[in-house]
C-alpha cells in the first residue's frame, strides 16, 4: 500500500496556498505510506533552470550551497530540509553536470525549469513540517507516502522519481517484471540509483521520452511493457497524468471545482481541499490515460 | 433521533450506537471520506450519512437501512447479512463482495468487481458496472441499468444477472440465458423496490452460469 496526492491550481486562491493543501492531503495519506514521504512542486521562475541537489549531512549541502555561490554569481538558492534548490541562468544540464563532477556524493533529484523535488524517509506528517510545506506556493505538485514491500525504506527509494526535465513519477503498487527490464535498460544506458521497482517504471519513461514519444505515446507503451500493479501520476512541466493498470485493484480517485483538479488514492484526502463536498468525482478507468496540462481537461482516450 | 456530527465525533461512537439494540433514526454528517462509517449494525437502524463515504461503509449491515448522499469508496456493503445501503452517488471496487442478503442500491455507477463472490444479496446498479463483475457470484441477483464492463460473471455459480446495456465480455462459463415470464417478475420486483421507473423488463437480458465449471472435465479444458 502507498498513498498519491495530486492537486493543479486553477486559481490564484489554490496556487498561493499550494503547499498547505498538499501537506494536509498527505498526512492524510499517512496511513497508506508511513515510511517515507516526498513531493514534487512546480512553480515558475525567471531563472533558466533549477535544479534540486539532497545530501543527508548538512554540512555536505553547506558546501554545495558555498561552492555554487562562488561559482556561479548569479544563482539563487533555496534550503529546505537535506534539500538545496538551485535557481539560475544556466541550463540544468551544466548545473547538474557541474554538481556531478565536483560533489559526485550529493543526489541530484530533479532538474528542469519549474519543478522541485523534496523527498525523505519518516512518517509523511514529520515530513510536512520539516520541509515546511504550508510556505510553498505553485501550480501544480503531486506527492507520496510509501509503505515499502518491495526494497528497503531509504530517501533514495522514495518517490517521486525524476524522469526527466521537469517530469516525475509516483507509483502505488508493485511491478513484477522491473529485475528484467532494468537490465534492458540499463543496457540502453539508463542510470539507476537503487533496486526499486517504482524507479524502474521511472526509469522506463525516461528511456522512452529520450527516444522521442510523448508522455501519452510513453505512457501507453507502458501499459504493454510493465507487468504488475499500479496506479501512476505523472508530473508534467504544466500539469500531470494519471495511468491504472488494466487490472485496477490499486485505487484512484479523481476530483474538479472551479479551482482545481485533485487526484488521490482515496477521498479522505481530497475532502481536505475547499468546495470539496461539491466537487464532481469520479474514479479513473483502468487502462486509461488521463491527463491535465493548462486549458487541457483530461479524459483524452489512451 | 441521534445524530453524529463526523468532524467531532468519531467513527467508533457511531459504530457503536449502531451496535446497540435500541434502534432508530440515526444522522450522520460531514462524513469526509472517512472508512467504515455506519459498519457492523445489528438493528434495524434508518441511518443517513449526508456526504462522501471511504472504504467500507455499512460492511455486515443486519438489518439497518443506511442510505449515502453522495459516494462511496471501495467495499461498500461488505459481507451485508440483510437491510438495505442505498447510496446516491457511485460506490468505488468490490461494492456488495460476500453479501449475504439485503438489498444494495446505487443510483450512480459502481466500479469494477461489484458483488464479487456474492452469496445471496440483491444488487441494484441504475449506472454501469466495472470490470470483473459478479466474479465468483455464488446466489443473488445483480442488476445493471446501465452497461456492464469486461469479464462480466467470471466463474459464476448460481447467481442471476440482469443487464439492460452493453455487456462489454462474459467472463469463463458466464452465458445469456432465456428471460422467461419467473424472470420478468424477479426483475420487476427489485427495479421497483430500487424506486426505478423508467426502464422495462423487457429492455433487459438475463445472464447466469453455463455450469461447465463446476466439476474440472478435460473436455471443457478450453473453456479456462
Amino acid at each position: 500500500m502507498c498513498g498519491i496526492v495530486g492537486l493543479y491550481a486553477k486559481s490564484d486562491r489554490i496556487r498561493e496556498n499550494l503547499g498547505r493543501h498538499v501537506g494536509a492531503m498527505l498526512t492524510q495519506m499517512g496511513e497508506r505510506g508511513p515510511d517515507s514521504a516526498g513531493a514534487a512542486f512546480y512553480s515558475q521562475s525567471d531563472a533558466a533552470s533549477k535544479v534540486t541537489a539532497q545530501h543527508d549531512s548538512a554540512e555536505q549541502i553547506d558546501a554545495v550551497a558555498s561552492s555554487v555561490e562562488e561559482n556561479y554569481s548569479n544563482a539563487s538558492l533555496k534550503r529546505r530540509g537535506s534539500h538545496l534548490v538551485i535557481e539560475s541562468s544556466s541550463t540544468s544540464s551544466e548545473m547538474e553536470a557541474w554538481i556531478r563532477s565536483n560533489f559526485p556524493q550529493v543526489r541530484l533529484m530533479s532538474a528542469g525549469e519549474r519543478i522541485e523535488i523534496y523527498k525523505e524517509k519518516g512518517h509523511p506528517s514529520e515530513f510536512v513540517n520539516n520541509y515546511a510545506l504550508n510556505d510553498i506556493t505553485g501550480s501544480h505538485a503531486l506527492a507520496h507516502t510509501r509503505m515499502a514491500t518491495e526494497s528497503a525504506i531509504t530517501t533514495s527509494h522514495s518517490h517521486p522519481f525524476s524522469t526527466g526535465l521537469d517530469l516525475c513519477l509516483v507509483h502505488n503498487g508493485s511491478l513484477s517484471n522491473h529485475n528484467r527490464l532494468r537490465v534492458k535498460l540499463m543496457n540502453a544506458g539508463v542510470r539507476f540509483e537503487t533496486d526499486n521497482d517504482s524507479e524502474v517504471a521511472a526509469g522506463y519513461l525516461t528511456w522512452r521520452l529520450s527516444k522521442g514519444d510523448s508522455l501519452r505515446q510513453a505512457l501507453a507503451a507502458a501499459l504493454r511493457d510493465l507487468d504488475g500493479f499500479y496506479t501512476f501520476a505523472i508530473g508534467t512541466r504544466d500539469g500531470f497524468a494519471v495511468l491504472r493498470d488494466p487490472v485496477a485493484c490499486k485505487p484512484a480517485v479523481l476530483a474538479e471545482t472551479d479551482d482545481w483538479v485533485a487526484m488521490s488514492s482515496e477521498y479522505r484526502a481530497i475532502a481536505q481541499l475547499p468546495g470539496a463536498e461539491n466537487a464532481r468525482v469520479w474514479e479513473p478507468a483502468p487502462a486509461k490515460i488521463y491527463t491535465w496540462e493548462g486549458d487541457m481537461n483530461g479524459e483524452a482516450a489512451a | 433521533m441521534a445524530s453524529f456530527d463526523l468532524t467531532d465525533s468519531t467513527v467508533r461512537e457511531l459504530n457503536k450506537h449502531l451496535h446497540g439494540s435500541v434502534s432508530g433514526k440515526v444522522t450522520v454528517s460531514n462524513p469526509g471520506g472517512k472508512h467504515s462509517v455506519a459498519v457492523g449494525a445489528t438493528d434495524a437502524h434508518e441511518v443517513e450519512i449526508n456526504g462522501n463515504v471511504g472504504y467500507y461503509c455499512a460492511g455486515m449491515n443486519a438489518d439497518a437501512s443506511i442510505v449515502v448522499n453522495g459516494h462511496a469508496g471501495p467495499g461498500l456493503a461488505e459481507n451485508m447479512m440483510s437491510g438495505r445501503v442505498h447510496v446516491t452517488g457511485s460506490a468505488s471496487q468490490y461494492c456488495a463482495a460476500t453479501a449475504h442478503g439485503g438489498l444494495v442500491v446505487i443510483e450512480g455507477d459502481a466500479s469494477s468487481r461489484c458483488g464479487i463472490s456474492m452469496k445471496g444479496v440483491d444488487i441494484v446498479v441504475k449506472g454501469s458496472v466495472g470490470h470483473m463483475s459478479a466474479f465468483m457470484a455464488q446466489t443473488g441477483r445483480l442488476v445493471v441499468c446501465g452497461n456492464a464492463g469486461d469479464a462480466l460473471g467470471d466463474s459464476i455459480y448460481e447467481a442471476q444477472l440482469y443487464v439492460r446495456g452493453k455487456v462489454e465480455s462474459l467472463g469463463a462459463d458466464c452465458e445469456e440465458k432465456e428471460m422467461r415470464a419467473e424472470h420478468k417478475e424477479t426483475l420487476q420486483t427489485l427495479l421497483k423496490s430500487a424506486g426505478i421507473t423508467e426502464y422495462a423488463v423487457d429492455e433487459f437480458k438475463r445472464y447466469g452460469s453455463a455450469r461447465k465449471l463446476y466439476n474440472f472435465n478435460i473436455d471443457n479444458a478450453s473453456a479456462y
